[in-house]
């Protein structure tokens, strides 16, 4: 009964792991950008959230109302203005400028907020709980945070597959010039595949700052955690991430149960077991 | 008579090389303008200069008496600009009729629900209708080609720039792909067709011209183009 409850709540802890992922396997899949400050703006979102909701005297969750768009023209404009500049043969360019962002961020907000640890707060849903049949009592806070998880990547699947701008995302994926050339503005559709990518990257800080602390440097290790689950799962799938990151909850659950400092390990072990028996990831994409 | 296409002494330079050298070239509405030369003459330059994949050095572009010299390539395809390339280039991980979906919504600017009636029509007017929903990457050569060709058309393309589309095909097929280019050219689309299949050509275009080094070499009736001794020699490496 013990593991199953462990293996449980680990599973749901992969929601928010999979919310991380999603934001860096947009912008890897359609821009193969691997975006190195995706964890900064993961603890930016955060603390736009910690401003907005004591400024307007609204509560975190309410907050996202204006950090999810905030973070979508912010993601657009950086797309647009910089981004797209860096973008071509040569992977390294988006490499250093993104990792420039993250120390830009981590600085910024060092300077504005100082190294304390913060916390956001969403009322009494943070610790009201839920009895599962057999006994095994489960947060009412992490099983929203995996049913959201859940609910975007079967939202981002549709517009994919479904939608006349996923075929747009998946053709400048596939063949930015021959998009170009079918009428796609490329530069338009990078920027609105990185808002997208940083209005899932707002949901997840926000949701990652309710559930836990976090300060200014808090950024990086939630870009390892979003890399391991896009790895795991496999590129290109985003039921893979979700998957990826259960994978990793699951790990880091029962790494924590068998000794406190054995928590983080597990995870990073886990990946890496992956990696060696099945490098391309569980679940890659082989058809779209 | 209105040109929908007009190249003004365009000159673009690789390096040392000028892939075209002052060239221009004026093609009528609803014309089908053929043109040869020998590999390297500049004839795929001219393309990517038309569509913007390249931007000229020197001279002028305009289409329907619009100057789009300096316009994104996206915006020239919106126009109604549609190309096909040398070898083709599909979406391989998306299906043959998402491949045109694509540019019936983002360049011809169609709704959803328009964009499925001109793809199935494109798709049937090409001979890929059974092979709507296989993935574009697991076609055939021949039918890879016509995929090319449909994808341009997704685009209801005013000016359609063929680029070899004949090459690499058995006599057989190149006899049912040039039908289909006859029938689409019918139907009121401008073509300029680059092949090295002359009879291909000749049995659809009504006037030909010969690139080479850049520059046009000569320029009129196919047949007549095509005995001129200077072409011969060029073109075929006959000496008069």
């Amino acid at each position: 009964m013990g593991w199953v409850n462990i293996i449980i709540q680990g599973g749901l802890l992969g929601g928010l792991y999979a919310l991380f992922a999603i934001g860096l396997a947009l912008s890897f899949g359609i821009m193969r950008l691997v975006n190195i400050a995706h964890g900064d703006f993961i603890v930016l979102s955060a603390f736009v959230a910690m401003i907005v909701s004591a400024g307007l005297g609204i509560s975190a969750i309410a907050s996202l109302a204006v950090v999810i768009p905030a973070m979508f023209a912010l993601g657009y404009l950086l797309q647009r203005g910089i981004l797209n500049l860096t973008l071509g043969s040569d992977i390294l360019p988006p490499l250093l400028v993104t990792f420039g962002i993250s120390v830009i961020i981590q600085n910024l907000l060092l300077e504005g907020f100082g190294a304390d640890i913060q916390r956001l707060h969403a009322g009494a849903i943070e610790t009201e709980s839920v009895i599962l049949p057999g006994g095994i009592a489960v947060g009412v806070f992490p099983l929203l945070v995996f049913v959201l998880a859940v609910v975007c990547i079967a939202g981002l699947q549709f517009v994919f597959y479904r939608t006349g701008l996923g075929r747009a995302f998946r053709a400048a994926s596939d063949d930015p010039d021959t998009a170009e050339l079918m009428g796609v503005d490329k530069r338009h559709i990078y920027a609105l595949a990185m808002g997208v990518a940083m209005a899932f990257t707002a949901l997840a800080g926000v949701l990652f700052a309710i559930r836990t602390t976090f300060e200014p440097s808090s950024g990086p290790i939630r870009l390892i955690y979003a890399f391991e689950a896009v790895i795991i799962g496999g590129l290109g799938s985003f039921w893979g991430t979700l998957v990826g990151g259960m994978i990793l909850g699951i790990a880091q659950a029962i790494g924590a149960a068998l000794s406190p400092t054995w928590q983080i390990l597990a995870g990073h072990i886990a990946f890496l077991v992956v990696l060696i028996v099945k490098p391309s990831g569980l679940f890659p994409r082989t058809r779209d | 008579m209105a040109f929908l296409l007009e190249l003004e002494q365009v000159t673009k330079s690789f390096g040392a090389l000028k892939a075209t050298d002052g060239l221009s070239l004026s093609v009528a509405e609803g014309e089908a303008l053929a043109v040869i030369g020998p590999n390297g003459a500049g004839k795929s330059t001219m393309f990517n200069l038309v569509t913007g994949d390249t931007r000229p050095d020197e001279g002028r572009i305009r289409f329907a008496g619009e100057d789009i010299s300096a316009m994104a390539p996206h915006a020239r395809s919106r126009l109604g600009i549609g190309r096909t390339y040398q070898i083709p280039h599909p979406f391989a991980k998306m299906t043959v009729f998402e491949n045109l979906l694509v540019g019936a919504i983002f360049g011809a600017g169609q709704t959803e629900r328009e964009s499925y009636d001109t793809c199935a029509e494109v798709l049937d007017l090409v001979g890929l209708l059974a092979r709507a929903n296989a993935p574009a990457g697991s076609l055939t050569l021949l039918q890879r080609k016509r995929l090319e060709l449909a994808r341009a058309l997704a685009l209801r393309p005013r000016l359609l720039l063929l680029d070899e589309i004949a090459g690499g095909l058995t006599e057989h097929e190149c006899n049912e792909l040039v039908e289909t280019i006859r029938t689409i050219h019918t139907r009121g689309t401008t073509i300029v067709w680059v092949e090295h299949i002359v009879h291909a050509l000749v049995s659809i275009a009504s006037r030909l011209i010969v690139i080479n080094f850049g520059r046009k070499l000569a320029e009129g009736d196919p047949r007549e183009v095509m005995a001129d001794p200077r072409v011969r020699e060029v073109y075929l490496g006959i000496s008069a």
